[in-house]
């Protein structure tokens, strides 16, 4: 797997876990074995990353997540490009999300 | 957006999540079947494997739909127990239907039903809990004195053999009972090591009646428990801080709670659906007013207005507001309207078993002379300040352990 983010490209969440948001947190539960480094591991994410990840839809590239994120917050745009491109690769490293075909 | 984390692992077992609120409904047990393919001697639950109660129990597409229902309230766990839930055919499907929902499963099972085939997809597809496994002796002649079935002891080796070469997280319990009595250190060690918990295993000492009150089985049930100082010395022998915990346990959750039914943890946020549709407060309590048929509405309405109707019940019966509504080990004591409902058809009547069991662990804290009953104690808060006070000066004093 392609393990480098490109902002060009569209990512989704992998076939490999369930993300469930509950009271307002994003928890994302392994499917399959090899998703966390135990047994009984499951994720949720910052603020930060829980923006993001709602933006995660297999369609938009990763460019037009950065310049929405522009729109709703008042941070350079280098900035948010940073944080997208941190979770996404904490993400892709962690099988728990994909990139789009095509 | 600065932030240079963006996920945090989770250890499962951690009971709170969230940072704001919390769900409706955290834990689901659903007890998949009351049928087993063992007949143990102390069981509370089990029917035989072809009984006709087969043909009541809810369907996997009908479980399938509580399972949304519990993942829409929030519901992050859900355990499946039984009876034996791997004797029904379609547990694959029913299993895979929680994980695909999100779910973590806690799996109630004795092993002797598993396959290569489940036990490779609970690898592969890993419930995120362990999976808990009765065993019930170390040879196949205390094994299967307990479970009165031909055969199972090979089965269940054979299960745990599967578990562990498909690398599938377990952890062992057991029950002590006069086949096996001999055997517990041996047992305690094997399954330390067995599991990879390097703990002994769970222990079952003070056995439930059937929860159905199909009263004919009780009589052996009841002569298969151990009595209060035995249950006592089990714990301390198997534990040398087990009384040091239970003295902490006491000085934190001493209390008198009045009329008040509902005192454990059980109800909060937690809920059960027996194998035929029906919400409980937990499984062993089946009293006909304490049940939600969920054909009847959903898992949301059970939840959200059945369960804190229950938790606002209270007792009139004169004989349990002169004793557990006044007694201040009402938390050590495992007395609660499931045990009730199972002794004595009721939710608020004493059981002196427990009630036996309490006061004994109570004596052994210096906590009650001999003779003395709890619920008469009138300073009970100055004792408990005592044993609170001494926990103390044992932790402070050099070498020393409570």
């Amino acid at each position: 797997m392609e393990n480098r983010v490109n902002l060009d490209a569209a990512y989704g969440p992998s076939e490999d876990i369930v993300a469930r948001e509950i009271e307002g947190e994003i928890v994302i539960v392994p499917l399959v074995a090899g998703i966390g480094d135990m047994e009984d591991e499951l994720y949720t994410l910052n603020e930060t990353g829980r923006d993001i990840w709602k933006r995660l839809d297999g369609r938009t590239p990763l460019r037009e997540v950065v310049r929405e994120l522009a729109d709703e917050y008042e941070a350079p745009d280098k900035v948010l490009e940073e944080d997208v491109v941190g979770l996404l690769g904490e993400l892709l490293e962690r099988r728990m999300i994909a990139r789009a075909e095509g | 957006m600065t932030a240079r984390t963006y996920a945090t692992r989770i250890p499962a077992g951690r009971a709170r999540i969230w940072k704001a609120g919390r769900p409706a409904l955290t834990m689901l047990d659903i007890e998949l079947t009351e049928r087993c393919s063992n007949d143990c001697v102390h069981c509370s639950v089990n029917l035989p494997e072809a009984a006709p109660a087969s043909r009541r129990e809810m369907t996997a597409a009908r479980i399938g739909k509580i399972l949304e229902e519990a993942a829409g309230l929030g519901c992050l766990s859900v355990r499946f127990t039984g009876g034996e839930p791997l004797i029904r055919e379609d547990f694959e499907d029913i299993y895979l239907k929680a994980k695909r929902l999100g779910l973590k499963v806690r799996l109630f099972t004795n092993a002797t039903r598993l396959t290569p085939r489940l036990a490779g997809l609970l690898g592969r597809v890993p419930p995120l809990e362990r999976v808990e496994v009765s065993f019930y002796g170390m040879s196949r002649r205390s094994y299967e004195a307990v479970t009165r079935r031909a055969g199972s002891f090979d089965a269940a080796r054979r299960g745990l053999r599967l578990l562990l070469e498909n690398g599938v997280p377990f952890v062992l319990k057991g029950a002590l009972l006069p086949a096996n009595r001999d055997e517990l250190d041996e047992f305690d060690s094997w399954a330390a090591a067995v599991d990879g918990t390097g703990n002994p295993p769970g222990l079952a000492m003070l056995f439930d009646l059937r929860s159905r009150r199909d009263l004919g089985k009780n009589p052996l049930i009841r002569s298969l428990r151990v009595g209060p100082e035995d249950y006592l010395a089990t714990c301390a022998h198997r534990d040398e801080r087990h009384l040091g915990e239970l003295m902490r346990f006491t000085v934190r959750f001493a209390g008198v709670h009045g009329a008040q039914l509902f005192t454990c943890q059980s109800g909060r946020g937690r809920g059960a659906v027996d194998a035929y549709g029906r919400y409980q407060y937990c499984l062993a309590l089946r009293h006909p007013e304490t049940v939600f048929e969920l054909a009847e509405g959903s898992l949301r309405e059970a939840v959200t207005g059945f369960l804190p109707r229950l938790q606002s019940m209270v007792s009139a019966d004169p004989a349990y507001l002169e004793r557990c509504g006044r007694c201040f080990l009402k938390a050590l004591c495992q007395q609660c309207p499931a045990k009730s409902w199972a002794e004595h058809g009721t939710l608020d009547t004493p059981v002196d078993y427990l009630c036996g069991v309490a006061h004994t662990q109570a004596r052994a804290m210096g906590l009650l002379a001999e003779g003395e009953r709890a619920w008469a104690v009138g300073d009970w808060q100055v004792r408990v300040a005592r044993l609170s006070a001494l926990i103390e000066d044992t932790l402070n004093s050099p070498g020393q352990g409570v």
